[in-house]
């Protein structure tokens, strides 16, 4: 089953891909989606080193619903800041000491800090064991690393790592 | 109805994609101005794209998702973008408002 299928979320995402892409459901084109979802994967095996599964599919439902919020939130926080003007911003780099310990879920931590505005992460540290994240305005570092911990890393880890370590 | 529901997605998209350019040129230093047009377009185009859906779902048969698309791949693709400049300059020790973190200075021994 694993060599026939090796990567099935994959296989899911690219079919489904396929069919937003060509933006009309017809059997025909799901059965060309799935076939391209399952050949694809074979390809490009180098890149998936890991196997993906997802552990908590409720807890991804909500991480989902966090993110997005707080997109909304952060874009209106960040344009006040520049309509406000620059003289008043006070940017810092904060550390963010990393738990997570999978490339994927270091990954999307990091996406997740750049998409989520005011927060762009710089660095991963050679040990992975630190994340650099440049914040445009902060008033309280520590405040803002426990933030990015409780919201985003502890979801993250329940999603892809619980029991793995 | 669904023209005012539209108009105002139009708007607000591009009034957040107006901000998100006018941080690049208000802003301060390098890292600072990263923040207004990568933020600009996660919210500003999020709203263009879903008016684009509403609109093409509504005025020709068929619903039209292509806009999830062009949203999935810029999430994927801003971060990335973004980090990586934010990586490189930090390696050039571009100018900072911030002071630079401990842990860049030390990134530079390790070959």
């Amino acid at each position: 089953m694993k060599r026939l299928l090796p990567h099935p979320l994959l296989t899911l995402t690219l079919a489904i891909l396929w069919l937003l892409l060509v933006n009309r459901l017809n059997p025909g084109h799901l059965v060309l989606g799935l076939l391209l979802g399952w050949l694809i994967p074979f390809a490009t095996a180098g890149f998936w080193p890991e196997h993906v599964r997802i552990r908590h599919a409720g807890v991804l439902l909500r991480y989902l619903m966090v993110f997005i919020y707080d997109i909304v939130r952060g874009s209106f926080h960040v344009a006040w800041l520049i309509l406000k003007g620059p003289s008043r911003l006070n940017p810092a780099f904060i550390v963010v000491p990393l738990e997570l310990k999978s490339d994927l879920g270091i990954s999307l931590l990091a996406n997740t800090i750049s998409l989520t505005p005011g927060t762009v992460s710089s660095l991963v540290s050679a040990d992975k064991r630190t994340l650099i994240v440049h914040t445009i305005d902060t008033g309280n570092p520590d405040a803002m690393v426990a933030e990015i911990k409780q919201r985003y890393e502890v979801p993250l880890k329940q999603i892809f790592e619980e029991g793995d370590v | 109805m669904i023209d005012i529901l539209l108009s105002l997605l139009i708007l607000t998209g591009a009034v957040f994609t107006f901000i998100g350019s006018l941080g690049l040129a208000r802003l301060r230093d390098f890292y600072t101005r990263l923040h207004g047009p990568t933020k600009a377009t996660t919210l500003g185009v999020g709203c263009l794209l879903i008016a684009s859906a509403v609109y093409f779902s509504v005025r020709e048969e068929g619903v039209s998702l292509h806009e999830v698309l062009v949203t999935l791949f810029l999430f994927i693709t801003a971060p990335v973008s973004a980090h990586l400049l934010a990586k490189a300059a930090l390696h050039l020790k571009v100018h900072s408002l911030a002071p630079e973190p401990e842990q860049a200075r030390n990134e530079e021994q390790i070959p």
